[in-house]
């Protein structure tokens, strides 16, 4: 495997990596604030509390690895993304700053409020969708290099383009469906049944639209970039074992029995998903200007950028690990004793 | 120039140094306040002493709100370098993404462990066994202050790549985090932090103090805070020479500038205050006779470098000088408060709870911040015009896009609901939960266990 394989295969594991927790995290967002207008909230709100008091800043760092990393191993990345992406990219700081800052606030200090709520709720679903548009950019169209070298960011394009808006949907309901599918593993695990059966529902019936806001997106690739959609077709059987996996996770859900085989499968239907729709989209990270060859930082630092990583994944696994045992695996702790 | 059309490099400039100014604020706490809850924490454990436990718990408590802006006006800074910087990070992210990618590591276990420390007080027999989940959080915290100084201090004096026509080649990642610039910087950076959070949460104490509160407990913190803070101020003072000496050696334009000193010579002075004429010369200022010499090379007849060895536009402007002049006004001030302090410990009849002293020591935890804030625009600000010194002017990193003075707007606004916010979720918090209703549940639950 060369290096620049490694290198874009690490930073997409931690992308995925991001994509679950941050996925949690921000759905549960939503579901907090949407049980607090159905009158539900005193049922969920501690096991959702529960989860995530101890994570939420894991969390963050996930994403900052994914982009700190991407500069390391893709320097030009950051002058092309840099460039064109100023004003989404600040819009996503800001709502990733307020979402954090407010969630501790709100969690450690005063009581809760209704405000803080609402923006907790609203943001969950605002960040996906902000983050996703990155994805959407790499696949080309939305980014111009003009003669004379300058990048230019076509925001109206990206606006008026029905594949933006596929992938945003899509980012907003599988948000939604990996949330619930894990809240109605830890409700269940605790042995919360009310919140269980809140949580289960959520679940279901974020299940049909994940699968069909999927198929659009897939459908609008082949209109956007017919080199990408031929390259997924080739990786077809990729898709096959995550529609399967989707079917399995739903189905325990739906018995309300293998609740935590049930959230692995959830993992690898994504990550079927995910790591096919990556590995079509290989070699460019900014199609067409930009691929993991002719922009890959000197060898040298790739070496030490590997072995850097290697050796915090050393510290990171055990570390990880014990948070894990202690707050997920920890049938006493998930009780609330 | 300022204010007069659009000029996307100065906009990122001020955007920049402003999320860094807020950031530090919280970054610094984030950097010392684990150190200080993990002293309290041993000395309680050792000494059987409920009071420092409390300590650490309360301490504890309220540093999650500030970890909370420092985790992220972190990610803020993080993305923003490469929104503002992009040219900047294309470079840097061939020569110096080591340490960049090294500091989310150590951010990472931080992380990890703050949120298990957190939520396990009681929950093990052994209490030394909570006590060690704290140390991979005060580690983390000082690697990451580490590594992400490591880049700084590349970029005030680069190294470990080959330079050919403009362009760098055959990087060495391990050299380049070597940079001669590094060890002062680093040790600077950190000894400031512990510094600077000994005299915050001293300030805390001394404010309950005045306000009345005269409870044993509070005694005990002051006396544990203010000495961490006299061996910090120690420590901090004589990094700070070095770097002094580190500048006149590899960075002689900075010291040159800070000092006013445009002759190359020996038994030079150093020049505190004044103005400076149209023809550069010092007007009313306090001069020391071999005062810079003995600074840059601990000896007064040493020669030192001046500013007009350096082509015009090469060099720092001039104002640095009044930054430096004012630090060093800080600094004065803490050093006074903090031996005036020790004095008054180890005298037979002191008294450490007088009342202008107390009063001195509130004052020094802003003075303190002021000095972090005044010493790192000196060195962001005297390392102009360059962004890499020597390699890529300031005006050739940053970006091109339109928009940037809109986004300033925005952070800013940010920045000040983030501030507001977490002062008065910090207050509140306090507030609600006095440290005197602990003690008495503390002590009526040991009372009902005889």
């Amino acid at each position: 495997m060369s290096y620049e394989v490694i290198g874009i295969t690490v930073l997409w594991t931690f992308l995925f990596g991001y994509l679950i927790v941050a996925s949690i995290d921000f759905g549960a967002g939503f579901f907090s604030y949407y049980s607090s207008i159905t009158g539900t909230r005193h049922l969920i709100h501690s096991i959702i509390d529960r989860y995530l008091s101890p994570v939420w800043e894991v969390t963050n760092v996930f994403l900052v690895f994914f982009f700190v990393g991407f500069i390391g191993f893709f320097p030009d990345t950051a002058y092309y993304y840099g460039t064109a992406l100023l004003i989404p990219g600040s819009i996503a700081i800001v709502l990733l700053a307020i979402r954090g800052a407010y969630y501790a606030f709100n969690h450690y200090g005063s009581r809760s409020r209704k405000i803080y709520t609402l923006m907790y709720g609203a943001s969950g679903l605002l960040i996906p969708a902000a983050l996703s548009t990155v994805l959407t950019i790499s696949e080309g169209g939305y980014i111009e290099v003009t003669a004379d070298g300058k990048v230019v960011f076509l925001v109206k394009e990206l606006f008026q383009s029905s594949y933006s808006w596929s992938v945003v949907l899509l980012a907003l309901v599988s948000v939604l469906y990996i949330s619930a599918m894990f809240l109605s593993f830890y409700a269940h695990k605790a042995g919360d049944l009310p919140a269980f059966h809140i949580v289960r529902k959520y679940a279901l019936a974020w299940s049909l639209p994940t699968i069909l806001s999927s198929l659009l997106v897939f459908f609008a690739i082949h209109g956007h970039n017919r080199e990408h959609f031929e390259k997924m077709l080739d990786r077809s059987w990729m898709f096959a074992f995550s529609f399967l996996f989707f079917m399995l996770a739903v189905y325990f859900v739906w018995k309300k029995k293998n609740l935590g085989l049930s959230f692995i499968f959830v993992m690898l239907q994504f990550a079927f998903a995910f790591y096919g729709y990556g590995s079509a989209h290989l070699p460019y990270i900014l199609y067409p200007y930009l691929t993991i060859h002719d922009n890959f930082t000197n060898e040298s630092m790739a070496i030490a950028l590997i072995v850097a990583f290697v050796l915090g994944l050393l510290l990171l696994i055990p570390s990880l690990y014990l948070l894990m045992r202690l707050f997920l695996f920890n049938t006493p702790y998930v009780k609330g004793k | 120039m300022l204010l007069t059309g659009y000029d996307p490099v100065m906009f990122s400039r001020i955007l920049t140094s402003l999320t860094l100014g807020f950031h530090i604020i919280y970054a610094t706490i984030g950097v010392g306040v684990p150190l200080m809850i993990a002293l309290a924490e041993w000395i309680g454990i050792r000494r059987n002493d409920f009071h420092y436990l409390l300590l650490a718990r309360r301490w504890a408590r309220g540093f999650v709100i500030t970890v909370a802006v420092g985790v992220v006006t972190g990610t803020a800074i993080g993305l923003q370098l490469s929104l503002l910087w992009p040219s900047f990070m294309q470079v840097a992210g061939q020569s110096i993404s080591l340490p960049l990618f090294l500091e989310t590591f150590a951010f990472f276990f931080e992380a990890i462990f703050l949120g298990i420390y957190l939520y396990t007080w009681d929950r093990f027999k052994s209490r030394m066994t909570h006590f060690w989940l704290l140390i991979p959080v005060v580690i983390g915290s000082s690697a990451s202050a580490f590594f992400i100084t490591i880049v700084n201090a590349f970029m005030n004096y680069p190294v470990g790549f080959t330079l050919k026509a403009g362009e760098i080649s055959e990087v060495n990642p391990i050299a380049a985090m070597l940079s001669p610039a590094m060890p002062t910087k680093v040790a600077h950076v950190l000894s400031s932090a512990y510094l600077t959070c000994a005299f915050v949460l001293a300030a805390i104490t001394a404010w309950s103090l005045l306000k009345g509160k005269n409870h044993v407990y509070y005694k005990k913190a002051l006396k544990l805070t203010m000495v961490c803070a006299f061996v910090f101020m120690v420590s901090t003072a004589l990094i700070g020479d070095l770097s002094g000496k580190y500048l006149a050696k590899y960075q002689p334009e900075k010291l040159a500038a800070t000092e006013w000193h445009f002759e190359t010579m020996g038994k030079a002075p150093l020049v505190l205050g004044g103005v400076l004429t149209e023809d550069n010369q010092v007007r009313f200022g306090l001069e020391i006779p071999f005062g810079l010499s003995i600074l840059a090379h601990s000896n007064p007849f040493a020669e030192v470098i001046g500013l007009n060895d350096f082509p015009e536009d090469e060099r720092p402007p001039l104002w640095i000088h009044y930054l430096f002049d004012i630090k060093m006004g800080y600094v004065a001030f803490m050093v006074f408060v903090s031996l005036l302090f020790l004095v008054e410990m180890i005298r037979k009849k002191g008294n450490t709870y007088r009342r202008w002293l107390l009063r001195a020591i509130v004052v020094a935890a802003p003075v303190a911040i002021l000095t972090i804030e005044h010493g790192w625009i000196f060195s962001e600000v005297g390392r102009q015009p360059w962004i890499l010194r020597g390699i890529m002017r300031t005006s050739e990193g940053a970006t091109t896009s339109g928009h940037v003075d809109l986004m300033l707007w925005l952070f800013a606004l940010l920045y000040l609901v983030l501030g507001v916010s977490s002062a008065r979720v910090l207050v509140k918090m306090f507030r609600n939960n006095q440290a005197e209703d602990e003690l008495a549940k503390y002590d009526k639950e040991a009372r009902d266990l005889l």
